[in-house]
């Protein structure tokens, strides 16, 4: 289902591609700290870790522009960092303490950031569909040439309030990208065991939307992808599809009994179609950066997320006079 | 550098797991991500994955071990401690200069249980197989109610016994499978439909007011809808305003629906097995903290429980608290610090919310006099609302004292800790309450 990574028409240039790994590894270094925080009960409830998508939205946040908007659902810390959101306000808001982005009050599944043009972070799978079509209209609406991002998952794209969307998103021609990550699996559930048609990319078919399937494991498929539906969409192509062929390692959430793929399964995936392993193997071959540089490079990263749990745990609790702010406006 | 490894905390509620299996062998060298341990816990059993990279140098607990508190140290990994120096400050504890805690505990295996205690889940999973074998229209359907063996464990072995046709796993499309299940419960099967918690049946709450409750009517008493929607409801732990609501008041608005609420794992029992064989749509509301609360059950208890009957959970003479659900829990451990004080509470549990068991409400005013309802919900038009309306219609030459009451307070669920603890009704609040009324 994963192509390898394409090894020729290289089309990264250095500074993109030192930009993407950077991004990548922070999501992942980031994503690796909150999970041993969840362990320690640092953070509750659910945590839905992106390890394993992080081409996806490290790619497409580097087609879009100043103004765009990017909407998506609970499985949202990578789509957060990629907007540009600081890794200290994301995890402060794990932790569920004041300085995070809700202050405290949204947690892993609900934050937003206006000025980051970010909307949500949101828990009822299917949602963000909607709303991001919304988004979408509005952009029209305003003719601002603004496209929106609206990433949801295999599982959600089940949902009816999805084909409610593409009907009206194609009948008014709104400037949306539908991303669907698709890794496989809903909690549970592969897409085998979930879905009729299972190209997924096809399912606007019949609203006269077009789509393709693209390896979202591989950050230059995803660029070239990425960048021919921004120009489309935003010279009023109407809506687009999509399908980002991807893979979570880590479970659903953080109880995820997992029995429903085999141990090799994930293996094979992490050791041959690592997104963050090809780059950095392209990186080497075309002497971007010497191994050396990429040391320091992680060695940075590291630090910078460390701080972020630091920060994080040094935040206070909200006062106890938030619980009735922010109800009305 | 060696560095330990903890038994995680896989979920907000999880004190101790079971380790069932190692997955490495001491001498193994693990990768960040790589499955380490199998942990079981009541709820479910996962993978313990390395959160550092090096060598396995040392198991503090062995295969099958259980009762293995959060954060005990599990195993020993060695670390290369020049790239390693940053990595897994939190989860993993560096332990050079600590002594070793071995925390070993041979694992007692109820071998033929008697089964004489069942938790509220099995008490569950108990009704639908008892139903299910009774009567062959009866099937599950949900998401991840057949593979997974249900998201809160409670399907657990249904689809081993009554195969892939009975239990049914479904797309995420509550809209959808809901309206299925209603046109399925209309030509004469019994679909028992569980929303992996009710937060997702507002998807499908057009189906379930709309054709469900209000069919038999419309069609002069022709289409019945003998239909249970049951799942988790009210309150989780730490899962943020749209994963923690109570929605009880908003299906007992509605005509044409049953809803029951229980407590206790018997109760469960009964009251399913009793919304299954009812010909009416019945939203059966569970609470996924109570899951794993355990009351003794005779092995062959068989027992239906009426649907429209509250029960007395703890007499008393002084004031009546009435709840349902887990609140109930609230009312008993406050009944129980009041009695020191002289203020004798008598406890009682609505178990059915519509219809309303309107007589056992007033006869314990008539006894009591006094009243505080309590509930998780808001309290805007809610279950108390309600209540304090019949006992005002039925029961006020009967008061010595205005009926309070203790909610929910009428925010939407706030995530961070303390925040959260003060948005639900706690027990201080409703001692303050209850003392309130006797000063
Ligand atoms: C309406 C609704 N139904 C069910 C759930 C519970 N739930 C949360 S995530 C999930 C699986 C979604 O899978 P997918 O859309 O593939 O996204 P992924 O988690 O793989 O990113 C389910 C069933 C929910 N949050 N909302
Ligand atoms: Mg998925």
């Amino acid at each position: 289902m994963i192509n390898k990574t394409k090894k020729n028409n290289r089309k990264l240039t250095k500074s993109d591609a030192i930009e993407a790994y950077k991004k990548m590894l922070l999501i992942r270094r980031f994503e690796e700290k909150a999970g041993q925080s969840y362990g320690l009960g640092q953070i509750g409830g659910f945590c839905h870790l992106y390890i394993g998508q992080e081409a996806v939205v490290v790619g497409l946040q580097m087609c879009i522009r100043d103004g765009d908007q990017v909407i998506t659902t609970y499985r949202d810390h990578g789509h957060m960092l990629a907007c540009g959101m600081s890794p200290d306000g994301v995890m402060a808001e794990l932790y569920g303490r004041t300085d995070g982005y809700s202050k405290g009050k949204g947690g892993s599944m609900h934050m937003f950031s206006k000025e980051a043009n970010f909307f949500g972070g949101h828990g009822i799978v299917g949602a963000s569909v909607p709303l991001g079509t919304g988004l979408a209209f509005s952009n029209k609406y305003k003719k601002n040439k603004a496209v929106t991002l609206t990433y949801f998952g295999d599982g959600a794209a089940n949902q009816g309030q999805v084909y409610e969307s593409f009907n009206m998103a194609k009948l008014w021609e709104l400037p949306c990208i539908y991303v669907i990550e698709n890794n496989r699996y809903a909690m549970g559930t592969s897409v085998q065991r979930s879905s009729a048609q299972k190209d997924l990319s096809q399912r606007g078919i019949s609203f006269g939307i077009e789509g393709e399937q693209v390896n979202g494991m591989d950050i230059e498929s995803v660029i070239d992808a990425g960048k021919r539906a921004v120009t489309k969409v935003r010279n009023n192509g109407g809506p687009y599809i999509l399908e980002m062929l991807t893979y979570r390692y880590r479970g659903h959430s953080m109880s995820d009994p997992a029995q429903y793929r085999t141990r090799d399964e994930v293996k094979e995936v992490r050791e041959h179609s690592d997104p963050i392993e090809s780059l950095k193997n392209l990186i080497i071959e075309n002497n971007f950066l010497t191994e050396d540089k990429l040391q320091v490079l992680n060695a940075e990263i590291k630090q910078v997320v460390d701080q972020s749990a630091q920060f994080a745990a040094d935040s206070p609790l909200p006062d106890p006079s938030e619980l009735f702010v922010d109800v009305y406006q | 550098m060696k560095t330990e490894v903890y038994m995680p905390a896989m979920s907000p509620s999880m004190t101790e797991g079971t380790l069932t299996k190692w997955l490495v062998k001491v001498g193994d060298h693990l990768k960040i991500g790589d499955p380490i341990a199998e942990i079981e816990t009541d709820k479910a059993s996962m993978e313990v994955e390395s959160q550092i990279e090096g060598v396995i140098s040392e198991f503090l607990v062995e295969n099958g071990q259980d009762q293995i508190a959060v954060k005990t140290p599990i195993a020993i990994i060695e670390t290369n401690t020049s790239t390693e120096k940053l990595k897994g400050k939190l989860f993993t504890n560096t332990i050079d200069d600590q002594p070793k805690k071995k925390i070993i505990k041979d694992r007692v295996i109820d071998q033929d249980k008697k089964q004489d205690k069942i938790s509220v889940r099995e008490a569950i999973r108990d009704a639908l197989a008892e139903e299910m074998r009774r009567d062959k229209n009866v099937f599950v359907m949900g998401e991840e109610v057949a593979e997974y063996q249900g998201a809160y464990k409670v399907t657990q072995g249904l689809l081993q016994e009554f195969g892939a046709s009975r239990v049914i796993d479904t797309p995420i499309t509550e809209n959808g499978f809901a309206g299925l299940a209603i046109g399925a419960s209309f030509s004469g099967l019994k679909p028992v439909v569980e929303f992996m918690t009710f937060n997702f049946s507002l998807q499908a709450m057009d189906h379930i007011i709309n054709s469900a409750a209000k069919t038999l009517y419309m069609g002069g008493g022709q289409l019945n809808c003998p239909i249970v929607f049951r799942g988790p409801n009210g309150a989780a732990a730490r899962v943020a305003a749209q994963h923690s609501q109570d929605l009880t008041a908003w299906f007992s608005h509605i005509p044409g629906l049953k809803v029951i609420s229980p407590f206790s794992a018997r109760d469960h029992k009964g009251l399913l097995k009793a919304a299954i064989r009812d010909p009416n749509p019945v939203i059966f509301l569970e609470n996924e903290i109570l899951y794993s609360d355990q009351e003794s059950i005779e092995e062959d208890n068989d027992d239906v429980i009426s649907i429209g009957k509250a029960k007395i959970l703890r007499e008393g003479s002084d004031i009546t608290l009435i709840s349902h659900s887990i609140s109930l829990k609230m009312c008993l451990e406050a009944s129980k610090k009041l009695a020191k004080k002289n203020i004798d509470c008598e406890v009682l549990d609505l178990r059915t919310i519509k219809p309303l068991d309107t007589k056992a409400i007033i006869s314990s005013i008539q006894k009591t006099n006094k009243c505080v309802v309590v509930e998780q919900g808001w309290s805007q038009c809610g279950v108390s609302s309600e209540i304090i309306s019949v006992i005002m219609e039925n029961a006020f030459d009967w008061l010595d004292a205005p009926v309070l009451r203790l909610t929910g307070k009428d925010v939407p669920m706030p995530y961070a800790e303390n925040l959260e603890n003060l948005a639900l009704p706690s027990e201080d609040e409703l001692i303050k309450i209850i003392e309130s009324l006797f000063e």
